[in-house]
């Protein structure tokens, strides 16, 4: 009797997640180009329903509704394969946020997150690294010398900048002693002093670390030399269009929706935040810490967007430079630095 | 530090923008100002008595750098003139999609028969459309023009209706003594037009500075 129910939570909530995200990639590219807009003193899109906030809705008609072309010199059978392998890495990477504070029905706790995995930060780095694949493959099977060298460059930038966002990891983990995003969350309750929340963004360069990588993982300006529009055409998607191309524009919305909620989790404390427990009945409470979650997320995106607007594409050299020159090292001394921090703090200074 | 110092200052000038004032608006419902010398769609322009302005000469046609111009001029009929003077324009025709809208037609005319208006909304579907006959040009006798783009959210009319400025432009040759004096001709449904605003006098402030 029991097993049906589990498996019917699990499901549910699957597809919750599903349409989570792809609300979020809606609401994204209207907040995209709202952002973009009015940090380029632009009106921005202002059609498609009040303010324009249908406009990725309308956009995603668009594509649907658009021939997909195939063009005649590609690899067909990868060639179809590689959207569906953008999309697949973006929806899993989301399974393991928390979105919110676990309740319970009955003697039966729900926890607001897809499956809490005890490994779930390995399988964030182990899952992000696989989205390069659809690029590279997208690039090769597209038999167009464009999207090869954005396959090429992905497979560059992939190998440099996964690397950097596994070790800006490495800090936190040693810091919580746990691989798990809902133990992460409930290790960051609480609070320093008594005034300052105790969350992890006090590992300051592992945040910032973190945030440089994630935008080089989701391929976003000023990183986005895969798709480099004034070099490449449209770099790996070139030779796509329609729903299949929707799917690479989907993927990369969600992986800027999922890094963000990942970076709110593991930096700013997930959806710990004030809930007035005592205060207000249990029928409000449950809603703050979703609210909280959903504000995290959305600042870190607004980073992403903002980084877009400011910054010019990096130069190939300077991306590799970067990569290799600052950002590894810089994780390393990072990683040591704390974990030598925290071994004086456990078991003393060695001399003493 | 350097580079951080510089990543931060970049990143505040992006944020700084956000608070600034638009400076596009959303087109058809809000559309700007526009200068008064905007050089837009022609029109044919009728005398106050309703003859037509134009005689047929071609000085527009020989003028225009772009060769759009197809002008034959006819005598008029005796019984039934159309112009004032001997002959009338019986075919002008202007292709839309060669003009480059530089209004050296408006200055080469000697009865200020063609001038310029505000109205730039001209694009079709059909090349054929873009040529502009008599049909579109002349104004009727109310001084309204026609157009060939049906009303739409996008077209305002009126704006046919407001000349360029250099048709009342002052002080020819530069002479501040024709400073606010008018040297030109009532037109049907506008009457004299008022002169532009002349050069002695401050000049206003820009509209969209
Ligand atoms: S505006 Fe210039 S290009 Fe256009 S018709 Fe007149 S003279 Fe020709
Ligand atoms: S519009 Fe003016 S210049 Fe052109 S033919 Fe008529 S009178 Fe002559």
């Amino acid at each position: 009797m029991t097993d049906w129910i589990d498996v019917l939570i699990v499901a549910i909530k699957v597809v919750a997640a599903f349409v989570i995200m792809l609300v979020a990639t809606l609401m994204l590219i209207w907040a995209e180009r709202k952002i973009l807009a009015d940090m380029q003193n632009r009106v921005g899109p202002d059609r498609a329903g009040p303010g324009g906030i249908l406009q990725g809705l309308a956009d995603g008609i668009k594509l649907f509704f658009k021939e997909p072309i195939t063009p005649a010199r590609v690899e067909k059978g990868i060639y179809l394969l590689a959207p569906i392998l953008a999309l697949i890495p973006a929806l899993l990477m989301f399974l393991v946020v928390p979105i919110g504070r676990p309740f319970s029905i009955g003697d039966r706790e729900i926890t607001l997150q897809v499956m809490d995995l005890n490994v779930g930060l390995l399988f964030v780095l182990a899952v992000s690294s696989m989205a390069v694949y659809a690029v590279v493959l997208a690039g090769w099977s597209s038999g167009s010398k464009y999207p090869l060298l954005g396959g090429v460059r992905a497979t560059a930038q992939a190998i440099s900048y996964e690397a950097a966002l596994g070790l800006s990891l490495v800090p936190v983990v040693i810091y919580e002693g746990t691989l798990s995003v809902a133990e992460l969350v409930e290790g960051q309750s609480g609070q320093f002093f008594g005034i300052f929340p105790a969350w992890n963004i006090i590992l300051l360069p592992s945040f910032a670390f973190f945030l440089m990588a994630a935008v080089a993982e989701t391929n976003r300006a000023p990183f986005d030399l895969v798709e480099a529009e004034n070099e490449l055409v449209g770099g790996f998607h070139t030779e796509y269009s329609g729903l299949r191309f929707a799917l690479f524009f989907l993927a990369e919305y969600i992986n800027i929706f999922t890094m963000s909620a990942l970076a709110a989790t593991i930096f700013l404390g997930g959806w710990n935040g004030p809930t007035w427990d005592g205060a207000l009945p249990a029928s409000v409470t449950w809603i703050f810490p979703i609210l909280w979650f959903g504000l995290k997320t959305f600042a870190i995106v607004f980073i992403f967007f903002w980084v877009r607007a400011t910054l010019p594409r990096f130069r190939y050299d300077q991306l590799m430079e970067l990569g290799w020159k600052r950002l590894i090292p810089g994780t390393l001394i990072w990683m040591i630095f704390v974990a030598i921090a925290l071994a004086f703090d456990e078991f003393g200074a060695p001399w003493a | 530090m350097g580079l951080i110092g510089t990543f931060a200052k970049g990143l505040a000038v992006t944020f700084r923008q956000m608070f600034r004032p638009r400076v596009t608006t959303s087109y058809p419902q809000e559309k700007r100002v526009k200068p008064q010398r905007f050089h837009g769609r022609h029109v044919l322009n009728r005398h106050a008595d309703g003859m037509e302005k134009c005689i047929g000469c071609e000085l527009c046609a020989g003028v225009c750098p772009a060769r759009c111009i197809y002008v034959r001029g006819a005598d008029n009929p005796p019984e039934a003139p159309v112009s004032p003077g001997e002959r009338y324009g019986f075919i002008y025709e202007i292709n839309m999609l060669r003009c480059i809208f530089c209004g050296l037609c408006v200055e080469a005319c000697p009865t200020e028969a063609i001038t310029m208006t505000h109205l730039f909304e001209m694009s079709t579907t059909d090349r054929a459309a873009a040529i502009y006959t008599r049909d579109e040009l002349l104004v009727n006798e109310d001084g309204s023009a026609n157009h060939a783009q049906p009303e739409g959210p996008l077209i305002d009319l009126n704006e046919l209706s407001i000349s360029d400025g250099w048709m009342r432009a002052t002080a020819p040759s530069g002479r501040a003594a024709y400073e606010g004096i008018p040297g030109w001709t009532p037109s049907a449904g506008v009457g004299l037009r008022p002169p532009e605003q002349g050069q002695a006098e401050p000049p206003e402030p820009e509209e969209d500075a």
